[in-house]
């Protein structure tokens, strides 16, 4: 190689693979976060699909009674904050879950009114306590402090939440897109659809609340929220096929990780702000170049209505 | 008997006591009902006023003043109470507010009143610099405390002048043992070894009396991130410089110091009490205990330096 290509490698290395090399907490980071991207990004595009984007800011207030039961039961002990908030927050999917199958209510509507009552009574239970701690600002982590434990948790949510993506791919699609399809068919109790529609329902909010509840511990609220729904917003503006937008989701989740580590770690930012804004970057570039988005719309004579 | 009315065993019997029932002022209705901001405040005023003061803590052991929110019991005993205690310097910024919209009319004591207050932190260049209300990390400044106290209870109750002299008297005496002890630790440790890692925000005072420099990359102590850069830098400097003083807080999430500490190949010490004392059973139940506990953990992390 020439002195000028062994220039650029160098530089390159310096730039991109150096701050992995040499800082364990680089590598923990970017681990989570491609693990989170994998799983979490799919997820989020089927929450775009059923109208519940905001999903996930909900239920960051939502697991606050698990979390105070935990506090209060076992002093402050990150376990048992979290296994409490994982619980609240199954709890609460499943019962605004329940909600809007058997009453005329929206998902979105049901779960506004039960994540509500959740954080009233998580603050009850705190100030009955008398404790004057932020438990959640204890119990969420943030993109550089991730350690074995959450890597594991991660991980292992991430692969579960794959498999089970996987196993029951046309089952969970089928209940986002038309429920009321998916129950006629499982009503026959025949065909690729077998179980009723509710189940579908419930396992899908259970996963979501996985992965959340694991993001929100090792990575904070923002990362867990911002990688789910950003590259699937953007995602969806690139392809029609649910396919293409969910690899395309990981994709840009996993670019937006990278990038924003490296210039977290570069321009001295905060990380996981920086991260989201990648993904806010990318989330711009689709509004203006994705078939979706806005310049093709323009460049396109408006042959059809749509 | 006697023993019992020793100012130290009646200031963590009566702590004890009312944290876990807080609406206890009226127990004894010759007493002075005092309310203190925060736990380290009530420890003082009881130390001074002794037998003659009922003491209630807004702000309790264990818990952060940074995120207080007074409950309705609060304004009741505030407004029972004859004298509220605050540090000042903007450290309980909610307690002016909490006075005004109980209607509380009794006296207000700044007990930071004639300290010259640090800016705080001084590093970072960009910020507004602002007072660090923490001036109780020097002893000395706790003496001035103890003085502004004594003087507000006397006004109070001049009757008891001479008790409330005497008590604030023998107690300064214990600061300054307290100071005397503290140099001496340190005196072991030659002044470029002080260096301690921590994500407390509270020891300015402490680190400018005592000569220590606490390093905490912006963001470990604030409800802002750090970067990634900041942290790699932390790491080279703590490996660069051989550091082992790593002290994790004992109020917020310590994974972040915990992982940069594993990174760096060093293993945290003890957990520091920097806001409020800790608990009648650990090591940090009174003012006194709190700093001898801070001051043998930091000795001894900054000898491995």
């Amino acid at each position: 190689m020439s002195a000028a290509g062994w220039q650029i490698t160098a530089t390159a290395y310096e730039l991109c693979i150096a701050p992995f090399a040499e800082f364990a907490f680089m590598r923990r980071a970017w681990v989570a976060a491609l693990a989170l991207s994998l799983s979490a990004a799919p997820l989020g595009v089927l929450l775009t699909l059923r109208r519940m984007s905001l999903l996930g800011d909900a239920l960051s207030h939502a697991i606050l009674p698990g979390v105070a039961v935990g506090f209060m039961v076992f002093g402050l002990s990150l376990t048992a904050m979290a296994v409490g908030g994982v619980v609240a927050g199954m709890l609460v999917a499943a019962f605004a879950g329940l909600v809007s199958r058997s009453t005329a209510l929206k998902e979105d509507a049901s779960l506004a009114a039960v994540y509500l009552i959740a954080l009233a009574l998580g603050v009850v239970l705190i100030s009955r306590h008398g404790t004057q701690l932020d438990l959640l600002h204890i119990l969420f982590g943030s993109a550089l402090s991730v350690d074995t434990q959450g890597l594991a948790m991660v991980a292992s949510v991430a692969s579960i939440s794959l498999l089970a993506l996987a196993a029951g791919y046309r089952g969970f699609v089928a209940e986002s897109f038309d429920p009321v399809f998916l129950s006629a068919v499982s009503q026959r109790k025949r065909g690729p659809f077998g179980g009723k529609a509710w189940m579908w329902q419930q396992g899908f909010l259970m996963l979501v609340v996985l992965n959340l509840v694991a993001g929100f511990q090792t990575l904070g609220t923002l990362m867990a929220v911002g990688l789910m729904m950003l590259p699937a917003v953007s995602a969806r503006l690139w392809h029609g096929a649910l396919p293409a937008q969910l690899v395309n989701a990981s994709a840009q989740a996993m670019l937006a990780s990278t990038l924003g580590l490296l210039l977290s770690y570069h321009l001295d930012t905060a990380s996981g702000p920086t991260i989201i804004g990648c993904a806010g970057a990318l989330y711009g570039l689709s509004l203006l170049f994705a078939p979706g988005g806005w310049l093709p719309r323009a460049v396109r004579p408006a042959h059809r209505v749509a | 008997m006697k023993k019992l009315f020793h100012p130290w065993c009646a200031a963590f019997f009566v702590a004890a006591s009312l944290l876990p029932l807080t609406p206890s002022t009226t127990l004894a209705a010759d007493k002075l009902p005092v309310v203190a901001s925060f736990s380290i405040l009530g420890d003082l005023v009881q130390v001074v006023g002794g037998d003659r003061v009922a003491v209630t803590t807004l702000v309790g052991a264990d818990q952060d003043a940074h995120v207080f929110q007074p409950k309705p019991t609060d304004a009741k005993n505030l407004l029972q109470s004859k004298l509220l205690v605050t540090n000042g310097l903007g450290f309980e910024p909610w307690a002016q507010k909490l006075a005004k919209s109980a209607g509380y009319k009794g006296a207000v004591v700044v007990a930071a009143q004639g300290i010259a207050s640090r800016t705080s932190p001084p590093e970072k260049p960009n910020a507004k610099p602002e007072a660090d209300p923490h001036a109780w990390q020097n002893p000395n400044h706790v003496a001035v405390y103890v003085r502004n106290i004594a003087q507000a209870l006397t006004q109070l109750e001049p009757a008891s002048a001479s008790l409330f002299k005497t008590n604030s008297e023998a107690y300064i005496a214990e600061l300054q043992i307290l100071d005397t002890w503290a140099k001496a630790q340190f005196a072991a440790v030659p002044v470029q070894q002080r260096k301690v890692i921590t994500s407390h925000d509270a020891f300015g005072y402490f680190a400018a009396h005592y000569q220590v420099t606490f390093l905490a990359p912006q963001g470990l102590s604030t409800e802002g991130e750090p970067s990634a850069k900041q942290v790699a830098q932390l790491i080279r400097q703590i490996k660069a410089e051989k550091i082992k003083a790593v002290f994790v807080e004992n109020m917020s999430n310590p994974k972040l110091l915990a992982q940069l500490a594993k990174d760096a190949g060093v293993t945290p010490g003890a957990a520091l009490y920097a806001d409020a004392l800790s608990a009648a059973d650990k090591p940090g139940a009174s003012y006194l205990k709190m700093m001898r506990h801070n001051v043998s953990a930091l000795s001894a992390g900054m000898q491995q330096n």
